[in-house]
C-alpha cells in the first residue's frame, strides 16, 4: 500500500522537528529515512503511524486520508526501538495480542489465533520459544519477536523505529540480511528509521536522506551514494576529505595550491568561476603522489599508516594548516612500492571529485 | 549451597545475614513472642472465653473488615492518584504531591479529631449527609474514613515509582496492535502495575489494622457496633487485665500474619513474570 506524505510541519515548543515534509512511498518498498540524530525522522515515522500529530498537512494511506483515524484503526504494524514486549506476557501471548484484543465479531477461533501465531513464529524462526517471556530472550530474538507481533494483524504498512539500535554490531549485522529477506517475502511496503548510513544504504531499496527537519536526498542507495546531491549528505553518506577554496576553470584553488578536477569528470554548469565553492573526495577517490614538486595538488604530510588488510588507511594531515585532516584509502601494496613512511610530505590529487558551491 | 558459601562473589552474606536475623528477633520477634508467652500463661478455655466473647468478635469483624474495604478503596483511589500525578501535568502538582504523605507526617490523634468533627452531625461534612439520615462519625463508616485517609499514601507512593518506570511505548504498541484505551490498560498497564499495587494494598492494610490514634475518636466505640480490637485491647490493660488484653492480640497477630502471607503469595504470583528480568536475562 502507498503511503503519501503532504506538507507535514512539527513543532515541538521552539523547534521545528519537521519542516513542510512532503513524500511518497511507493508501494511494496523498503524505504529507510536516514538521518543524524534530531533531524525528525522518527518523529515523521510517529506521525505516520498516527502515534504524534502533526501541526499540519496531511498522511495518506493508498489515497485516504487519515487525518481522523486513530493508531488502532490505521492498520500499522509498528517496531518500537526497544521493541515495547510486554514483560508478563508470553512470546506466544505477545505475538497473540493483536488478535485477541480484536471486537468479538471479529476475533478469530482459539484455533485459528494458535495456528497463526505458530506461522508466524515460525516465519521468524523462533517456533521453539513461544513459552519463553521476553526476558529471557536475547536482543536478536526480541527484535524477531516484536517483528512477528507486528506482522500477526496483517499490517497495510511496516514502520520500524531503528530496528537494529539497540543490538550489537554482530547480530546487527546477521539481522540486516535477514530483514531484507523476510521483505522479498512479504512484499509488504515498509520505512525503517536509522542513523547509520551503512545500514541505510545495505537494506534499504530507496533512501530519504533528511536533516534538521528537511528532506536533503531521495534515492536509490547507489544513486544517493554516488551522487549526494548536497555538502551534508556528501558527508553524512561515509567518510569525506573536504577542501574549501575558490572554483578556476579546471579545478579548485585551496590557499594557493590547485586541485584539479580529474579530466574524466566535467565541472557543474552551476559553477561560477571565483566563486566559493566546497570540494568533497572519498577517502578512495584520492590519490597520493609522492612527487612534492608536482604543480598540482595539495600538499599533506602523511602522520599515519594503517596498513592492516588489503586497503591501507593513510592519514594525514594538511602541510601548513596542521589543524586539517585528509584520509586516503590506497591498496597496501602502493603503500610498499611508492615507499610511504610517517612524516613524509607528499601530495594529493582526487581521481573524483564532488564539488558544491558554498552558501 | 554449604560449600559454595566460601567461594560467593559477594562478600559479607555471614555478616549481613546474620545481622537481619539478630536485629529482626531483637526489634520484631522477641517482642511478639512475648504476646504469645503472656497468654500461654491462661489456661485453653479461660483463653477461648476472652477471644470467642460476642463483644471481642464483633470487634474482630469491624477492624478487619473496615481494613479491608479501606485497603480496596485505597488500591483504586491510590492507582488513580498515582496516575494522574505520573502521567499529566497540572498546576500545583508539586503541592499535591507533598500532600499525598501528610497522613504519614500527622499525629494521628488530630487526624482522629479532625476527622470526627468534620464528619460530625453538625460538622462541615456530616451536616451535607445528614438530611438523608446518614451518620457517618460515631459508626464503622467513620472507621472506614479514618482508615482510608491513613493508608492512602502507603498505596500512592509505592505505585508512582513503577508507574513512573512504565514506558509509555506499552501502550502505544497496544494501540497500534489495535487494542482500546481500556484494553491497553487492562492488559498492558495494569498487570505491570499489579506487584505494586498488592503491595500498597497489604501495606495500607496492614497499617490500617493496627491504626489505634485516628478511630478511636471518630469510631464512637458503640459496643459491637463500632468497636476496634485495639480498643478493646487498651480497655482490658486499662483494667490491669494483661493476661485478657495479650489473648486478644494473639488472635489479632495471627490473623494479620496469615492475610499478610497470602498477599505475599499473591504478590510473588504477580510478580514471579517478571522475576525473570533478574533471573534469565541473557540478552
Amino acid at each position: 500500500m502507498s503511503i503519501q506524505v503532504k506538507n507535514i510541519n512539527k513543532r515541538f515548543s521552539t523547534f521545528q522537528a519537521l519542516d513542510d515534509i512532503s513524500l511518497d512511498f511507493p508501494t511494496g518498498k523498503l524505504v529507510a529515512l536516514l538521518g543524524p540524530s534530531g533531524c525528525g525522522k522518527t518523529t515523521l515515522l510517529r506521525i505516520i503511524a498516527g502515534l504524534e500529530t502533526a501541526d499540519s498537512g496531511q498522511i495518506l494511506l493508498e489515497g485516504v486520508d487519515t487525518s481522523n483515524l486513530h493508531v488502532r484503526e490505521r492498520q500499522i504494524g509498528f517496531m518500537f526501538q526497544h521493541y515495547a514486549l510486554f514483560q508478563h506476557m508470553t512470546v506466544f501471548e505477545n505475538v497473540a495480542f493483536g488478535l485477541r484484543v480484536k471486537p468479538k465479531n471479529e476475533r478469530p477461533a482459539e484455533v485459528a489465533i494458535h495456528q497463526r501465531v505458530t506461522e508466524l513464529l515460525e516465519l521468524v524462526q523462533l517456533g521453539s520459544l513461544a513459552k519463553r517471556y521476553p526476558s529471557q530472550l536475547s536482543g536478536g530474538q526480541r527484535q524477531r519477536i516484536a517483528l512477528a507481533r507486528a506482522l500477526a494483524v496483517n499490517p497495510r504498512v511496516l514502520l520500524l523505529d531503528e530496528p537494529f539500535g539497540a543490538l550489537d554490531a554482530k547480530v546487527r549485522k546477521e539481522l540486516r540480511r535477514w530483514l531484507r529477506q523476510l521483505h522479498d517475502e512479504l512484499h509488504i511496503t515498509s520505512i525503517f528509521v536509522t542513523h547509520d548510513q551503512e545500514e541505510a544504504l545495505e537494506v534499504a531499496d530507496e533512501i530519504v536522506l533528511m536533516n534538521k527537519g528537511k528532506v536533503e536526498q531521495i534515492g536509490s542507495p547507489l544513486e544517493v551514494f554516488r551522487h549526494p546531491a548536497t555538502p551534508f549528505a556528501f558527508n553524512f553518506l561515509g567518510t569525506a576529505n573536504r577542501f574549501e577554496g575558490k572554483w578556476v576553470s579546471d579545478g579548485v584553488q585551496v590557499s594557493n595550491e590547485l586541485l584539479p578536477l580529474p579530466p574524466t569528470q566535467s565541472a557543474h554548469a552551476n559553477l561560477v568561476v571565483g566563486g566559493e565553492v566546497i570540494a568533497f573526495a572519498r577517502p578512495h577517490d584520492l590519490q597520493i603522489e609522492t612527487n612534492v614538486e608536482a604543480s598540482q595538488g595539495v600538499r599533506a604530510k602523511i602522520s599515519r599508516i594503517l596498513a592492516f588488510g588489503p586497503t591501507a588507511r593513510v592519514e594525514l594531515s594538511h602541510a601548513t594548516q596542521a589543524e586539517t585532516y585528509y584520509e586516503v584509502d590506497v591498496p597496501t601494496l602502493i603503500v610498499a612500492s611508492l615507499n610511504l613512511q610517517e612524516g613524509q610530505a607528499v601530495r594529493l590529487r582526487p581521481s573524483q571529485l564532488q564539488v558544491f558551491s558554498a552558501g | 549451597m554449604a560449600q559454595a558459601v566460601g567461594k560467593r562473589v559477594l562478600p559479607g552474606f555471614g555478616l549481613s545475614v546474620g545481622y537481619t536475623l539478630v536485629y529482626l528477633s531483637l526489634i520484631v520477634l522477641i517482642p511478639l513472642s512475648a504476646v504469645f508467652i503472656s497468654a500461654a500463661s491462661m489456661q485453653w478455655n479461660e483463653f477461648w472465653q476472652v477471644v470467642s466473647s460476642p463483644q471481642v468478635v464483633s470487634s474482630y469483624r469491624v477492624s478487619f473488615l473496615t481494613s479491608l474495604l479501606a485497603a480496596l478503596i485505597n488500591s483504586l483511589f491510590g492507582l488513580l492518584i498515582a496516575w494522574s500525578l505520573v502521567r499529566y501535568n497540572f498546576f500545583g502538582k508539586r503541592l499535591v504531591d507533598a500532600l499525598i504523605d501528610l497522613p504519614f507526617a500527622l499525629p494521628t490523634a488530630v487526624a482522629g479529631i479532625t476527622l470526627s468533627a468534620l464528619y460530625a452531625k453538625n460538622g462541615w461534612i456530616g451536616s451535607l449527609f445528614a438530611p438523608f439520615g446518614i451518620k457517618i462519625a460515631f459508626t464503622p463508616l467513620g472507621i472506614l474514613i479514618a482508615l482510608i485517609f491513613i493508608g492512602l499514601p502507603f498505596v500512592v507512593r509505592t505505585i508512582q515509582p513503577v508507574l513512573q518506570e512504565l514506558s509509555l511505548e506499552f501502550e502505544e504498541a497496544a494501540a497500534t496492535l489495535g487494542a482500546t484505551r481500556w484494553q491497553a490498560f487492562s492488559r498492558v498497564v495494569l498487570p505491570a502495575l499489579l506487584p505494586a499495587m498488592l503491595t500498597g494494598f497489604a501495606l495500607a492494610f496492614a497499617r490500617a489494622v493496627g491504626e489505634y490514634g485516628s478511630v478511636i475518636f471518630i469510631a464512637g466505640n458503640v459496643p459491637m457496633v463500632s468497636e476496634i480490637t485495639p480498643l478493646l485491647i487498651i480497655t482490658r490493660l486499662e483494667q490491669f487485665d494483661v493476661a485478657g488484653a495479650t489473648a486478644i492480640a494473639t488472635v489479632m497477630l495471627v490473623v494479620s500474619f496469615s492475610l499478610l502471607l497470602i498477599i505475599n503469595g499473591l504478590q510473588h504470583w504477580a510478580g514471579s513474570r517478571k522475576r525473570y528480568l533478574t533471573g534469565g536475562d541473557f540478552a
